[in-house]
């Protein structure tokens, strides 16, 4: 399976030229970039590490680029992720996020289910991987 | 109307003497008035029977949406009734259309009851729609105080904290009404849902008349859709969503509904316009106190925002649904099947998103109006929209919205998955586009054409839907430029 979280996980996987693109378009627009990584891609696991600070003022994209082969060499079997951070009044979010780094191989996620009363069924999903510990959960 | 009539309010003993005087003379034509602050305005389009002075007209419909009666009474001076009387202080021919008029009229804010849109709109659209002097009346817009605005919950969710809770940022919702609207068994049902969500949609949604019904009552369809929801993101990592929807007979049946959607995980439930105003601002305190995204659709309202001349305009529905508190309206595709011309519908949109929103006459705006705070409403463009149109969808409506194809997923000539993928990956490659600095609207089919290479589904898509728009004059029009229809 394919993990498709983040903005462009529906087309092929992006090269450092086209992340280079997005990343400056969000720094035109006055946000904070920065690359967060993981090994549980559950989709309600909000907080990946951070890969430092978010670049509050950074003008290039070139250096969040530079960093990401930086987090590629350490993280580079996990996932990565570039976060646009948008300090607005009314906002106060993150602005776009995608992928640009994800392990060879995604083996996905396990949907348990409890029959309780009432044909009602609480699910559970679980990313297979991560019956191992953290750090030993993508080669 | 450049010269507008000075005051004519009779004042002193004359005023009450018993018998009828004219509205204009009542103390309701005030064009010395100047409005306060914490006033609320009302923009009204009148057109006054053949013969009917439009003063006395917009005095008269000052006079019916706040104190008047047909006749003097000496009760007034028991109040303090200037304080009390909304005043009409402006009235304007409207540009091009003759025997109609903008009469401007200020109420106090202390005519309203805090935080109910029950009790405003009892006033402004009560009793005066029907009102014989007049052929046909219209609300155009309101210019509602901070002071107000504060009075009112607003989006129980709002724009970004739904987005924080879908983990879905920077582009787009995609979504698609589960169809055919009416007949599928709740097994059939969850099998759509199922398939367009894991083929790349984040929502589905349940139509307006999807309630409870004798091929599928509403528990079955709960349960499979859900069963769907959690398969479908188990198959992408993806948070997915279904608007179930509780439209019901009863509050007490759709808190029922509702609370049976919160236990079984849903992130969103849906009601109807039809419900009343008073049941949406109900079930936004509920979906407030439940962590739940609250999705309405705008089922009726063609019936009095469409014609021109007599009704209310949506711009006003959107403005009231937002303090009434939802977190998603249909608010217009501009190049779909449904009715909606670019610059009135930028106007709704801009209500919806914005923190303040500017006069633009051009996009029918008439005021400034601040929103206090107040949370964003995520827009809705659905029916008859199709992967084909992406860049002029993105172009027009931006990416706060949520674009819900319904036919352009589910009549995919692959299967509903596969109309699902088509819409992900043209919506994903023009997003991609816009951000790289191309000309995304000009080189629009050339990035689809493009997209569509790696894409099979997007390319049957594109085939299928080639050139299919929906080209009609629309009759709901700014009255300040020229207008077109946009075809796709």
């Amino acid at each position: 399976m394919r993990v498709t979280q983040g903005a462009f996980s529906f087309l092929p996987d992006l090269t450092d030229e086209q992340i280079h693109t997005q990343v400056q378009y969000c720094i035109d627009k006055g946000w904070a970039v920065s690359l967060e990584y993981t090994d549980d891609p559950h989709p309600r696991n909000t907080y990946w590490e951070m890969w430092g600070h978010p670049m509050f003022d950074n003008p290039d994209a070139a250096a969040l680029l530079y960093e990401l082969n930086e987090c590629r060499k350490q993280f580079g079997h996990g996932y990565i992720r570039v976060v646009a951070f948008d300090s607005t009044s009314g906002w106060e979010s993150v602005r776009l996020s995608f992928i640009v780094n994800r392990p060879s191989e995604e083996p996905g996620f396990r949907l348990s289910r409890q029959e309780v009363k009432g044909r009602s069924i609480q699910y559970t999903t679980t990313p297979y991987t991560t019956d191992q510990p953290e750090g030993q959960r993508y080669r | 109307m450049n010269e507008q009539p000075k005051s004519l309010t009779v004042t002193g003993k004359a005023r009450y003497a018993a018998g009828v005087l004219e509205y204009k003379k009542m103390g309701y034509w005030e064009p010395d008035y100047e409005p306060k602050d914490t006033d609320i305005i009302a923009l009204f389009r009148i057109t006054p029977q053949d013969g009917v002075d439009p003063v006395e007209a917009a005095a008269a419909v000052a006079g019916e949406s706040s104190t008047a009666t047909w006749t003097v009474v000496w009760t007034d001076r028991l109040t303090a009734c200037e304080k009390y009387r909304a005043k009409a202080y402006r009235v304007d021919p409207v540009p091009g259309a003759d025997g109609q008029y903008f009469a401007y009229i200020a109420y106090d804010l202390d005519l309203f009851e805090p935080g109910s849109i029950a009790n405003l709109t009892a006033s402004i659209i009560g009793n005066v729609f029907g009102f014989k002097p007049l052929k046909a009346l219209r609300l155009e817009d309101m210019r509602l105080p901070v002071a107000y605005v504060k009075t009112f919950q607003g989006p129980a969710t709002g724009v970004v904290v739904e987005r924080e809770r879908l983990n879905c940022y920077g582009r787009p919702l995609l979504g698609a009404t589960v169809k055919p609207k009416l007949g599928l068994s709740g097994r059939n049902y969850g099998r759509v849902v199922y398939e367009a969500l894991k083929g790349g949609l984040d929502f589905t949604k349940d139509d307006e008349n999807i309630n409870s019904q004798p091929f599928m009552h509403w528990r079955d369809r709960f349960l499979y859709c859900m069963e769907a929801v959690n398969k479908a993101s188990a198959a992408t990592g993806e948070v997915k969503g279904t608007y179930l929807n509780v439209t019901a007979a009863t509050m007490e049946d759709m808190y029922e509904r509702a609370e049976f959607a919160a236990e079984l995980g849903s992130v969103i439930v849906m009601i109807d316009l039809v419900i009343g105003y008073t049941a949406i601002q109900s079930m936004a305190k509920w979906a407030r106190r439940n962590n739940m995204i609250l999705h309405l659709h705008r089922a009726g309202h063609g019936t009095y925002t469409r014609q021109k001349s007599h009704g209310v305009s949506f711009r006003v529905i959107a403005k009231w649904m937002r303090l009434a508190g939802v977190d998603h309206i249909h608010a217009g595709t501009v190049v779909g099947k449904l009715e909606g011309d670019p610059a009135t519908t930028r106007g709704y949109y801009d209500f919806c998103l914005d923190e303040f929103t500017p006069q633009n006459l051009q996009n029918g705006v008439f005021f400034d109006q601040h929103w206090a705070s107040l949370n964003k409403m995520m827009p809705v463009a659905s029916g008859g929209i199709h992967a084909g149109q992406m860049h002029q969808l993105i172009h027009h409506l931006g990416e706060d919205v949520v674009l819900q194809f319904g036919g352009g997923t589910i009549g995919h000539p692959h299967g509903i998955a596969a109309g699902a993928t088509a819409n992900r990956v043209a919506l994903e490659a023009m997003i991609f586009a816009r951000n790289a600095g191309r000309d995304f609207l000009a080189d629009g089919p050339t990035i689809l054409a493009e997209a569509a290479k790696t894409c099979t589904p997007l390319r049957q898509a594109l085939d299928t839907w080639k050139g299919v728009s929906f080209n009609y004059a629309s009759t709901d029009t700014p009255d300040f430029v020229p207008t077109a229809s946009v075809s796709a």
